[in-house]
């Protein structure tokens, strides 16, 4: 086995998951989705059959009965070859399920849980709006009870996927004076009377999942779709987000590696002075830097899943890792575009597109900054 | 209906080199992978299953302990059962002791009714095993199918030809050796890998399918291999043009310059 964090069962996931990147997520179904901003269903079903959306779920709840590194491994591979499939794998078995998992009842587990982890419906993690980012407390987006109902007004925004959901996890104050403790989850149906998205955000890279905001005007959610109690909103975020931030690691330790792949391919094709660039010392100690630092980022991932599969506290360990993985894949995205010189910029290179892809990656699920407040005050609490 | 798919793990020959000096193949830190004929033969089994919930499948294999990583892939694309005959004894077989050891495997899982085999393994490409399963079994053997029909106690394939095909209708039990053009096999899933961990594999000695060590292995193998090598690469074609007359006149011309008439 390659890595000590692995068994034999994890491999047999990497190959599967590598197998099917290699064959489905080809240059011209990838070129088609930069084109389009639209990625085909074919494949997106093709990754419901392979289980992919429910890799963490129980069998029970339609779910894989895999676990964390399972996760870690294909969203690895997949985002080895396309940031914004892996966007597609990583939202049912995080952001989207996991608020569900960890505070749905057996009926909210059974309606919504199972058929997202099955690929059937899709549904989006609503939290961020205009005012409320990293401080997600500030959220402006009210639920006020009337009867056996909700009435939710606001509006939600980058929200990933919105206008191709079935059902969101709105977070709504049901309490506005009691800040994060007055902060309620809710299972909002898309199609549901007052409900809109905003035009798709016209974005940089992950292109082929439309981004958009949602507007929620005087919409009556069932109290049924509560998820927890009233004021365990702020709870259900951040612990979907504590787990949640594994995938952006993970997605970046896999764009990293396809960079990287890019980068020595090319190092050894391209002739300058009469010879490949990657016999000159400065491209060389490039990728050197980019393979090492790349590897120390892969250690930190698989760690914190590893943790979180022996039922360890990875809070910490997961920023960490998201923290590291994410700033590094950049640093090695720019040096693979460096590498490539002029055709680095040229969008025929998929070099191109990965730059692009992983700008993001320090930005969503809490940003570098964020994950540094995290570490930092764990270590600093006592 | 219990269908035996016989498989086998190969080195994935798009990453086999070829030692220049020595002439045989490098196989270390070569990956291992399940032979695509016999991946084609497994999907054809599951596609029966798919249609009739009441077959199973059992793959077999001879090889080496670490052949199991193979068979559990098998067992996550949907396989219920998985064999693995392994055996010091069972080493350097050539193609007819394989074959011998592979049929008495076959006759000790039960209630076999159709045997499924690849064409051939992309490492030795030798396409001989599956007929000679069949006839140690004393079983018909159709080879190149490229598409199966189950019926009652027989079955209707296709035979694949250079210019078309044969339509064959064989007795079961039997054996079919399977191409390629028969189906795209399937990927595994997540959940199946998972279930495919909890199952068990039968692994069986010389013993235990009962054959004496002289009857298997390199002791066996009438086949001596004296020496592997690459066929030198054949120079690249010139293509004439012109007339008829003009390229037959510039052919003879090379033909005499080259002493060849």
């Amino acid at each position: 086995m390659a890595e000590a964090y692995f068994t034999e069962q994890h491999e047999l996931i990497r190959k599967l998951a590598r197998d099917f990147a290699e064959k489905e997520l080809t240059k011209e179904v990838l070129d088609q989705v930069e084109e389009t901003e639209v990625f085909p269903e074919e494949i997106l079903d093709k990754m419901a059959k392979a289980g992919f959306y429910g890799i963490k779920i129980p069998k029970e709840l339609g779910g894989q009965g895999a676990d964390a590194r399972s996760y870690v491994l294909v969203m690895e591979e997949i985002a080895r070859v396309s940031g914004v499939a892996s966007i597609y794998v990583s939202s049912p078995n995080s952001l989207s399920g996991g608020p569900l998992l960890l505070a749905g009842n057996d009926q909210q587990k059974e309606k919504y849980l199972r058929p997202v982890v099955t690929g059937e419906k899709k549904l989006a993690f609503a939290l961020t709006e205009p005012g409320a980012g990293s401080d997600a407390g500030s959220v402006a987006t009210v639920a006020k009870k009337e009867g056996d109902h909700y009435i939710l007004n606001g509006r939600k925004c980058f929200i990933t996927m919105a206008p191709l959901s079935d059902y969101a996890v709105v977070f709504a104050k049901t309490d506005l004076t009691k800040g994060n403790k007055g902060l309620s989850a809710f299972v909002v149906d898309m199609h549901a009377k007052g409900v809109s998205c905003g035009k798709p955000e016209n974005k940089m890279g992950i292109v082929g999942c439309a981004t958009s905001d949602i507007i929620l005007e005087n919409v009556a959610v069932p109290e049924c779709d509560r998820l927890g109690e009233e004021g365990d909103g702020f709870k259900i975020a951040m612990q979907t987000l504590n787990t949640g931030r594994l995938g952006v690691a993970a997605q970046s330790i896999g764009v990293a590696q396809g960079c990287l792949d890019e980068a020595v391919k090319y190092a050894k094709e391209r002739k300058q002075f009469g010879r490949p660039i990657g016999s000159f010392q400065a491209i060389s100690f490039m990728i050197a830097d980019m393979a090492t630092k790349l590897e120390a980022a892969k250690q930190l991932v698989y760690k914190a899943a590893y943790m979180m599969d022996t039922k360890q506290d990875a809070t910490l360990n997961a920023s960490m890792a998201k923290y590291y993985a994410s700033e590094t894949c950049n640093e090695i995205a720019q040096k693979a575009v460096q590498i490539h010189g002029g055709y680095g910029f040229i969008k025929d290179y998929k070099i191109e597109r990965m730059f692009r892809d992983c700008r993001v990656f320090t930005i969503y699920e809490g940003t570098s900054q964020v994950q540094q407040m995290v570490i930092g005050s764990k270590l600093l609490k006592k | 209906m219990k269908i035996l798919v016989c498989v086998k793990q190969v080195p994935d020959t798009n990453e086999v080199k070829i030692d220049p000096v020595k002439g045989t193949l490098i196989r270390d830190g070569v990956p291992s992978i399940l032979n695509p004929d016999d991946a084609n033969a497994l999907e054809a089994a599951l596609q029966l299953k798919d249609k009739d919930p009441k077959v199973t499948i059992a793959v077999l294999t001879m090889g080496p302990p670490q052949a199991t990583y193979m068979l559990r892939e098998c067992l996550a694309m949907g396989a219920d059962e998985a064999y693995l005959l392994s055996d010091r004894a069972f080493g350097g077989a050539d193609t007819c002791a394989t074959s011998t050891t592979i049929a008495a495997g076959i006759r000790k899982v039960e209630g076999v009714d159709v045997i499924f085999a690849g064409r051939q393994a992309i490492d030795g490409d030798t396409a001989q095993v599956g007929p000679q399963v069949a006839q140690r079994l004393g079983v018909p053997v159709v080879t190149y199918v490229q598409d199966i029909q189950m019926g009652e106690g027989n079955v209707t394939v296709q035979r694949q030809m250079e210019d078309g095909y044969e339509v064959i209708n064989v007795k079961t039990p039997c054996l079919l050796t399977c191409v390629k053009e028969l189906n795209e096999p399937r990927y595994m899933s997540v959940g199946a890998i998972v279930d495919a961990y909890k199952k068990e594999i039968t692994v069986w000695n010389h013993t235990d399918v009962a054959l004496d060590p002289a009857d298997c292995g390199l002791n066996a193998s009438p086949t001596q291999v004296f020496r592997s090598f690459t066929p030198p690469q054949k120079g690249k074609g010139e293509m004439l043009s012109g007339s008829i007359t003009d390229m037959a006149q510039a052919l003879v011309g090379k033909l005499v310059e080259k002493h060849l008439i």
